[in-house]
């Protein structure tokens, strides 16, 4: 058996964490992820299959939705990302798939990808310096995928103007996290 | 230059890639008698129309949509967008 440690996305045992001025930059490693796509004309059970097997009503462009303890953003047409807490759903892309069946496809994306937490009253001035989304209008439950220092990026806000969570591509997580560190520096 | 995707409203272009003209969805038969010419039509003959122009757009750092943009190239301004799938099945092409 080898005798392997996990790291995150920065490389280290544990979730890296930053404060600045009050802003909080945390590094979320404890959320597993599997993306959904419904195969052609089969929408309707996929999105009949999630209510049923995980409770999740599929969100519309531009949202997503929370039932404990799932997640599920809309990432493009007939597309979802569904989100779980690891320690409790580590084989997440295997349940999805019991509940959705043939409707849909189903993809372990848990590795692929880097969460970073933004908390903190001036969330909206790091943004607004780092990407497109207009933060200020977001509501708690919206989701948009945007371009934030050349990195695509999913910009979902958790809770109005307090927290959003910026997800992209654990390849670059490094380059995120300098991005996110050095525009708090710069907006506060 | 701001697109207005159909589903998710108003995108800056920095967020969007440019493949070229509309006419590439309609892809010819490879089995056709003429393949080969139609292929050599469709690869190699374009439009350049100074106006009103119709081009494939793919929203590469949004929700990687394909789409179609009804542009004036003379004015850019842009009239129309469309998914490019609607565009496809409203020629007869399954997918």
């Amino acid at each position: 058996m080898h005798d392997l440690i996990a790291i995150t996305p920065m490389g280290a045992t544990d979730a890296r964490i930053d404060t600045i001025k009050g802003m909080k930059i945390a590094e979320r490693p404890d959320f597993a992820l599997a993306s959904v796509a419904a195969r052609a004309g089969r929408e309707t059970d996929t999105v009949d299959a999630a209510k049923t097997g995980l409770g999740l009503d599929l969100p519309p462009a531009g949202r997503f939705v929370t039932h404990a303890p799932y997640a599920a953003f809309w990432t493009g047409p007939e597309q979802w990302l569904i989100e779980a807490p690891h320690d409790s759903h580590e084989n997440l892309a295997d349940l999805v798939k019991a509940a959705l069946g043939d409707a849909a496809s189903v993809t372990e994306q848990t590795d692929g990808w880097v969460r970073f937490d933004l908390e903190g009253a001036e969330c909206h001035a790091v943004l607004e310096l780092l990407c497109n989304a207009d933060t200020r209008r977001m509501k708690a439950g919206d989701a948009t995928r945007t371009q934030l220092e050349h990195m695509a990026c999913f910009v979902a806000c958790r809770t109005q103007d307090m927290r959003f969570s910026v997800t992209g591509a654990r390849s670059s997580a490094a380059s995120l996290h300098h991005a996110l560190v050095t525009a708090a520096q710069s907006a506060l | 230059m701001i697109i207005h995707h159909p589903l998710l409203g108003p995108r800056d272009a920095q967020e969007f890639t440019f493949l070229g003209a509309a006419t590439l969805i309609e892809r010819p038969d490879w089995q056709a008698e003429d393949a080969q010419e139609q292929f050599h039509d469709y690869l190699h003959l374009r439009d350049n129309p100074a106006g009103e122009h119709r081009e494939l757009w793919f929203h590469e750092t949004g929700d990687r949509s394909w789409l179609v943009v009804t542009r004036n190239t003379l004015t850019h301004e842009i009239t129309n967008v469309e998914m490019a799938r609607d565009v496809a099945r409203q020629k007869g092409r399954s997918k």
